[in-house]
């Protein structure tokens, strides 16, 4: 996925760069509205995070001016937790809004949702195997068969889909499966990985155990 | 306020007093001019008499003769019933009629001369008329004099005189009931201006278009640049407000993201563990400012509450369309069972009461659960219940659980700040409603009722 930040923040911006960069998206970051309109003119982009408070102006009215032009579907990043200011940045045609500070996963599962409610979007399709699976949209299509995954199935498929053949140790599945403030035990996450190991059966790819290191994807299995 | 006479009252008493100075004075006017034309009537006849009676005066052998034609007398008669009395004298000599009547005034010849005196006890009115008739080789001045008494006259004038005071009074009262309506009807543009500020949601602070008479358009555009600086005023204090929380907020993101990056780039289990304990502190730090800055809101929303016409289904929707991707994380699932379920209230406020008692069902219950919201109609009420599958209320008293800053046994590590259910409930009073906290019937999970008045 390719992201557009307007932030003016230099050192949240540079955080939510980074952290985003480490799923695996590209990330173009403008600190004011007039270097967004600059990085519209030139790149095409799947998803917009735009502050309301920006020093060239108020996110909302940019989005009201902007709205009608602008294909590519937009969260507000907001600090107010004012349910009124959340309702007048939808009425301005936002797609969705979060509160300042937030779960990279809730990002996440808010993007999935607007995207998935736009449809009709070019996505990365991942081959795994002879299935294609589609993070962003969080379906799996296999022999002509489209099914819908549910939200921890994405995260850990996706996972596993990003580093093929690699051992993943349950840690490292855990940081993208749970969000932080969650207590959780690694014995969850065998559950999840036995739930998606069902979901995903006679798809012609699996998830193999690596006793004492963790977890596999194998593409190649018949 | 100090209440004065009313404007209306104000008015209508003013033109009651100019009709009623109107009334006096035209019947003053009326009676005198009565008066004036009955005398001068009364006079115009006497002379007219008078005239006739001298006109019949002839010689006849150096003797002066006369006839009292009837008709002289006549006229007086059609005039009133009053008493008529004559007298001719001839060379200082009464010729015939009532020789005391009292001597006219001197005149000169062929002049009619009137005047007032007393006769018999009674006020009399005079015309006399000199005229010199040839006896034999004399001249002799012969005067006539007619007299009525003014009885009749008087009597009519006061006839008149009474009945112009009737219309007098009736056109006082007539002009009363005008001025009122008159001053009811100059009022309206006023009234119909209050009105439809009153009309107004409470924050409704667009300036007022109305078309006024030019009379108030300085009430007008002062009561417009009263509401343009309110408007400012609480504009610029929701600036304060975001921009307080923008503040607070930005660096507590920025503390988080990098914490999160951490946690991705350390392996030592103590040094993460370290970091999730960084990472709980900010949500719990954000959650208090977020849930602490609702609450204020709330305060001041109820104070002067809209009340718009809602469907509660509609609202129930979108607050749980809102929080979908919030529950999918925890792969819980939101079933609707909704019917409409017309209400009146602020759709603000009742989206962040139905938002607080959804946040708790999907916090509060295990993953992969379901969360249900249904809407039961009985006569009065409308009833959204939301139902959880986790662990539920707790055996202790539930009441306290809306209680400030309380949170429940059963948080256990879940962020929190204890006022989710303090707003729910506040939320719920302002608009005559209630929330109702039990356990489920089958014994698990939370049953949390929000409950309004139906309109
Ligand atoms: N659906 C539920 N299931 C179980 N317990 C609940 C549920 N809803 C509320 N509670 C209990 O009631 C307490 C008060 O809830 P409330 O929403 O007021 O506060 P909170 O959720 O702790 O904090 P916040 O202000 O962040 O919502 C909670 O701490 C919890 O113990
Ligand atoms: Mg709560």
């Amino acid at each position: 996925m390719r992201y557009l930040l307007v932030e003016d923040n230099a050192e949240l911006a540079d955080g939510i760069v980074k952290r985003l960069a480490m799923d695996g998206h590209a990330i173009d970051h403008a600190a004011t509205l007039a270097a967004a309109e600059d990085c519209l003119a030139v790149a095409h982009y799947d998803l917009i995070l735009l502050d309301v408070m920006l020093p060239d102006g108020d996110g909302r009215d940019f989005l009201a001016r902007s709205r009608a032009h602008l294909e590519t579907p937009v969260i507000m990043l907001t600090a107010r937790a004012q349910v009124s200011d959340r309702v007048g940045a939808l009425d301005q045609g936002a797609d969705d809004y979060i509160t300042k500070p937030f779960d990279f996963l809730e990002l996440e599962a808010r993007c999935r949702a607007v995207l998935r409610r736009r449809g009709g979007l070019a996505r990365n399709q991942i081959a795994l195997g002879p299935a294609q699976f589609d993070p962003a949209a969080g379906t799996l299509e296999h022999d002509g068969q489209t099914i819908d995954l549910r939200n921890r199935e994405i995260r850990l498929l996706e996972i596993f889909a990003r580093h093929p053949g690699q051992i993943l140790s349950k840690a490292q599945v855990m940081d993208h499966l749970f969000s932080y403030d969650a207590e959780v035990t690694e014995n969850a996450i065998e559950v999840y990985v036995g739930r998606l190991r069902r979901r995903i059966d006679g798809m012609g790819f699996r998830i193999e155990t690596v006793r004492g290191l963790g977890y596999r994807m194998d593409t190649d299995a018949p | 306020m100090i209440q004065t006479a009313s404007i209306g009252q104000r008015l209508t008493l003013l033109l009651a007093g100019v009709a009623a100075a109107l009334s006096v004075l035209s019947w003053g006017m009326v009676t005198s001019l009565a008066a004036q034309a009955a005398a001068r009537t009364q006079d115009n006849v006497l002379a007219a008499s008078a005239t006739t009676i001298a006109e019949t005066l002839r010689s006849e052998q150096g003797e002066v003769r006369l006839e009292l034609p009837y008709a002289a007398f006549a006229m007086l008669g059609a005039i009133s019933e009053d008493r008529v009395f004559y007298r001719v004298i001839a060379a200082d000599e009464v010729l015939t009629g009532y020789d005391d009547l009292p001597a006219p005034a001197t005149s000169e010849i062929g002049q009619v001369v009137f005047d007032t005196g007393q006769y018999r006890g009674a006020e009399i009115r005079m015309s006399s008329v000199t005229r010199l008739v040839l006896a034999g080789m004399e001249r002799v001045a012969v005067t006539v004099s007619v007299a009525q008494t003014r009885d009749g006259v008087d009597a009519v004038t006061s006839d008149i005189s009474r009945l112009a005071g009737l219309l007098s009074v009736a056109f006082f009262f007539v002009a009363v009931a005008l001025s009122a309506i008159a001053a009811r009807l100059s009022l309206r543009p006023l009234n119909l201006i209050a009105a439809s500020v009153s009309r107004r949601g409470p924050s409704d602070l667009r300036p007022l278009l109305r078309a006024a008479p030019a009379d108030l358009a300085p009430l007008l555009d002062a009561l417009n640049r009263l509401m343009e600086r309110l408007r400012l005023s609480i504009r610029r204090s929701e600036d304060f407000i975001a921009e307080a929380a923008h503040r607070v907020r930005t660096p507590l993101a920025t503390v988080r993201t990098q914490a999160e990056i951490a946690l991705r780039t350390v392996s030592d289990e103590a040094e993460k563990e370290r970091l999730r304990r960084i990472i709980r502190a900010v949500d719990e730090s954000a959650r208090s400012a977020g849930q602490l800055l609702d609450h204020a809101t709330v305060a001041y929303r109820v104070e002067d509450l809209a009340r718009d016409r809602l469907d509660l289904s509609d609202l129930a929707r979108q607050t749980a369309a809102a929080l979908e991707p919030t529950a999918a994380m925890r792969d819980i699932q939101f079933t609707l069972d909704l019917t409409p379920a017309p209400i009146r209230g602020d759709a603000v406020l009742l989206d962040s009461a139905i938002r607080n008692v959804l946040d708790n069902a999907i916090k509060y219950s295990p993953e992969d659960t379901t969360v249900s919201l249904q809407i039961v109609l009985d006569a009065a009420q409308a009833r959204l219940r939301v139902r959880d599958q986790g662990t539920g209320l707790g055996d202790g008293p539930m009441d306290v659980l809306t209680e400030r800053f309380r949170r429940g046994g059963n948080v256990a590590g879940v962020v929190g700040s204890g006022l989710g259910l303090t707003i729910a409930a506040e939320v719920l009073r302002a608009h005559g409603g209630r929330l109702e906290l039990e356990n489920c019937e089958n014994g698990s999970g939370a049953c949390v009722s929000l409950v309004l008045p139906l309109v």
